[in-house]
């Protein structure tokens, strides 16, 4: 009661004792939390430096430029163990990336075709997909990559009796192997001719779109876009020398020599991660096409769209802005769970930092660096989803 | 003359016709509607013939249930031998032989308590002491040292009571920290928001086997000379971290769905911060999160696989011992198979108990 009366008298005075004043009080609490945090990290850090220099650690990224002396199996680049530390993080890097990349186009498709199964009205089909998401959403993916990995290592058959699903693709205890072009200048052309059009084509979308505002008419962007895919990489063929030279793999002594061969421990790790993110993208996809009432796709009918632009003008839009913010962290998410091919034993970043930490004992760097190139990656793709996000947000009036 | 047209009696009901009732009503409707549908039903019959016979063949007909590893390699078929002959130490890993009826009892205990937890007539505040003494009787067993049991070290603690424990305890511990950091999130004092943000973003950025390497290397360094602990309580610890940020995200959701007037509501009556969250704001959202709060457990059960990598014995790492004995070497399909069926039983479990929670919370807020 006092306080009170207190508070009131010096409210009135227009004076306020400053535990009674809000601004004041968050001012002060904000101190307090930022002197704890403060000292907790004094406390660590100081801690620290006494075990370092006991145990006489060197600090710092100095070991980046020494010699790595270990050999990775797999590389997108040249590399040797007399290489530098930095070299080798930049191949587990790259290794990475490949594996996160291939994995996020797989998945989509696959998640794809296995959400819109979810909703098909075929029983069989429907059920299907709802059992393999339930199965694979439910198992860890550890234990998944281990499965895949044993698959290739203990059931598969060696080189001699490798199985061959397709004419010219052998599976085998060493891993996928299949054919692939002979190298030849006219596929340099053919790359070229399809960035070309590829540029063409987001220049044509962009002209067709001011003339269907100029002028109310359209024009069939897709036919001529697809069109103009193919075609041009088909004149660039042409051009080159039709060159048909396939390196097909052949078995000489115990493995195969020609072709691509794709290492097991990708193999598994890749289909470990698009097996297990591909029941979550699903998921979402059936989600989000059943967001779309059903009334707007009426709704459309009876302005006499067609199919194919009620799909593209009204239930796709709507569609993907409910589908794309869970993609995009599915997609994360299998960006690093490829952080997992340490225990199978696929040289990614983590597994080759881990052994630089291992060899140089400069752990604190070491983990450091894992998880600036993790949040890189995370910070610049919800960056850019954020972006997406609000291109494609809903204006409502 | 003319006769009118009177019907005397009603018309016969006829029948639908046999195409469309009963199981061929079915069949049509649900497997050949269109030729597309069709082509689909019998393009999976047919990969459903290839597939599944030779599988039942492997894993039922041929297979062997209870023989040894040197019988097992004669087989064609699958070998379920390696289960029971490797059973507990598959379940309880390095726990002494003798003791092991306590890491049973406790996930008996844990079970039982999660059951009775299912029925929400039964959350009331006695529930919640339930789980205190229930949480602390499972430790007690587990670790020992008091009543006559005789103590086992952490560090022989595996399989399957490890998994649970670093689940279990990891989402009980997080939470609190996890609601703290969606407050501080959404605070209006700018630097607890930024450290709330700062913490919650780095840690979703990076995968939790980081953490876990930050646990086992890094974080000895951060203790003061002499102070050791043990590896499982610092996996347990990085666990946390790692949850409480995910579960902070699951509260925001949650506290962001709570309409203004409710704050409001709450100023206008005068109650302070601590009261509008704790009376008015927090019983709400926390209501809200709950079906999201079990998917996070699920995870958390799924992630807890991952101290593999840092070589704590979980269940995985216990099976992985035993494929590693020669004596039966080859067998890991079987061998995983079987802990992928103890994870997906798991979670099939709470998945199907979040959505049927979410049916019954739904209240149209």
């Amino acid at each position: 009661m006092k306080k009170k009366a207190d508070a009131a008298a010096s409210k009135a005075s227009g004076k306020v004792a400053f535990w009674y004043d809000p601004r004041k009080r968050s001012i002060l609490y904000q101190l307090v939390v930022l002197a704890m945090v403060g000292l907790l990290g004094y406390y660590l850090v100081s801690n620290t430096q006494a075990n370092l220099e006991r145990q006489s650690i060197a600090t710092g990224f100095g070991f980046l430029n020494k010699e790595a002396a270990f050999e990775i199996g797999e590389s997108l680049i040249s590399y040797s163990a007399a290489d530098r530390y930095i070299r080798a993080l930049f191949v587990g890097v790259l290794n990475t990336l490949l594996v996160s990349f291939i994995g996020i186009v797989l998945t989509v498709i696959l998640g794809t075709i296995i959400g819109i199964a979810r909703l098909s009205t075929n029983w069989l089909v429907s059920r299907l997909a709802a059992v393999y998401i339930e199965v694979f959403q439910d198992i860890p993916i550890l234990l998944q990559l281990f499965f895949w990995y044993a698959f290739f290592y203990e059931i598969l058959p060696g080189p001699r009796q490798a199985l061959s699903p397709f004419n010219g693709v052998f599976l085998c205890n060493r891993g996928l192997v299949f054919a692939i072009p002979e190298s030849h200048p006219a596929h340099v052309y053919m790359v070229v001719a399809f960035v070309a059009g590829c540029l063409s084509v987001f220049f044509l979308r962009r002209w067709a779109r001011r003339r269907q505002a100029r002028t109310g008419m359209t024009f069939p962007v897709f036919s001529v876009s697809v069109g103009i895919l193919i075609l041009l990489p088909l004149f660039a063929w042409l051009a080159g020398g039709t060159p048909t030279a396939m390196s097909v793999p052949e078995l000489k002594g115990f493995n195969f020599q020609g072709g691509l061969n794709v290492s097991p421990e990708f193999t598994a790790l890749l289909l470990g991660l698009v097996l297990y993110t591909a029941a979550f993208v699903a998921e979402a996809v059936r989600a989000g096409i059943q967001a779309v009432s059903k009334g707007q796709q009426e709704a459309a009918m009876s302005i006499g769209l067609r199919p194919n632009r009620i799909l593209q003008l009204v239930i796709l839009p709507q569609a993907l802005r409910v589908i794309i913010p869970p993609l995009t962290s599915q997609m994360l998410s299998l960006t690093k769970n490829s952080s997992l091919a340490v225990a199978i034993g696929y040289p990614d970043f983590v597994s080759v930092a881990g052994t630089a930490i291992n060899q140089t004992g400069q752990a604190i760097e070491g983990v450091a660096m894992i998880m600036l190139v993790y949040l890189f990656f995370s910070l610049s793709t919800s960056a850019f989803m954020n972006w997406y996000n609000k291109k494609m947000a809903l204006v409502e009036r | 003359m003319t006769e009118a047209y009177v019907q005397e009696k009603p018309a016969e009901v006829l029948k639908p016709p046999v195409t469309s009732v009963g199981i061929i009503g079915w069949v049509r409707s649900n497997l050949f509607s269109s030729w597309f549908n069709s082509f689909m039903t019998l393009l999976v019959i047919y990969l459903l013939w290839i597939i599944v016979p030779p599988l039942i063949r492997w894993a039922f007909i041929d297979s062997l249930w209870l023989s040894t590893g040197a019988e097992c390699q004669q087989s064609d078929g699958a070998c379920w031998s390696i289960i029971p002959a490797n059973i507990r130490f598959i379940i309880f890993g390095f726990y002494p032989y003798d003791q092991q009826w306590r890491p049973l009892v406790a996930m008996v205990l844990l079970i039982g308590l999660l059951f009775y937890s299912r029925d929400r007539n039964h959350w009331k505040k006695s529930l919640l002491y339930a789980w205190l003494i229930g949480l602390v009787v499972m430790g007690l067993l587990m670790k020992g040292g008091l009543f006559g049991l005789s103590a086992v070290e952490t560090t022989k603690w595996g399989g399957l009571p490890l998994t649970l424990t670093l689940s279990v305890f990891g989402l009980t511990a997080a939470y609190p920290l996890g609601i703290a950091f969606a407050l501080g999130r959404r605070s209006k004092m700018p630097a607890i928001k930024m450290i709330s943000i700062l913490y919650i973003e780095l840690i979703r950025g990076v995968p939790l086997i980081s953490l876990l390497f930050m646990s086992s290397v890094v974080f000895p360094l951060f203790l003061p000379e002499g102070v050791t602990i043990n590896k499982i309580i610092r996996a347990q610890v990085a666990i946390i971290l790692f949850t409480a940020a995910y579960i902070a995200e699951v509260v925001r959701g949650g506290l962001q769905a709570i309409p203004r007037g409710q704050y409001e509501a709450a100023d206008s009556i005068g109650l302070s911060y601590y009261l509008t969250m704790r009376l008015v704001i927090l019983p709400q959202a926390l209501k809200i999160v709950i079906p999201p709060s079990v998917q996070q457990l699920i995870s958390a059960f799924k992630d807890t696989s991952l101290v593999v990598i840092i070589a704590l014995f979980d269940v995985l790492r216990t099976t992985q011992t035993v494929l590693s004995d020669p004596k039966w070497m080859g067998f890991s399909p079987e061998a995983y198979i079987f802990v992928a069926l103890i994870y997906f039983l798991c979670c099939f479990f709470m998945s199907n108990y979040s959505r049927r929670l979410e049916r019954e919370l739904e209240t149209g807020l």
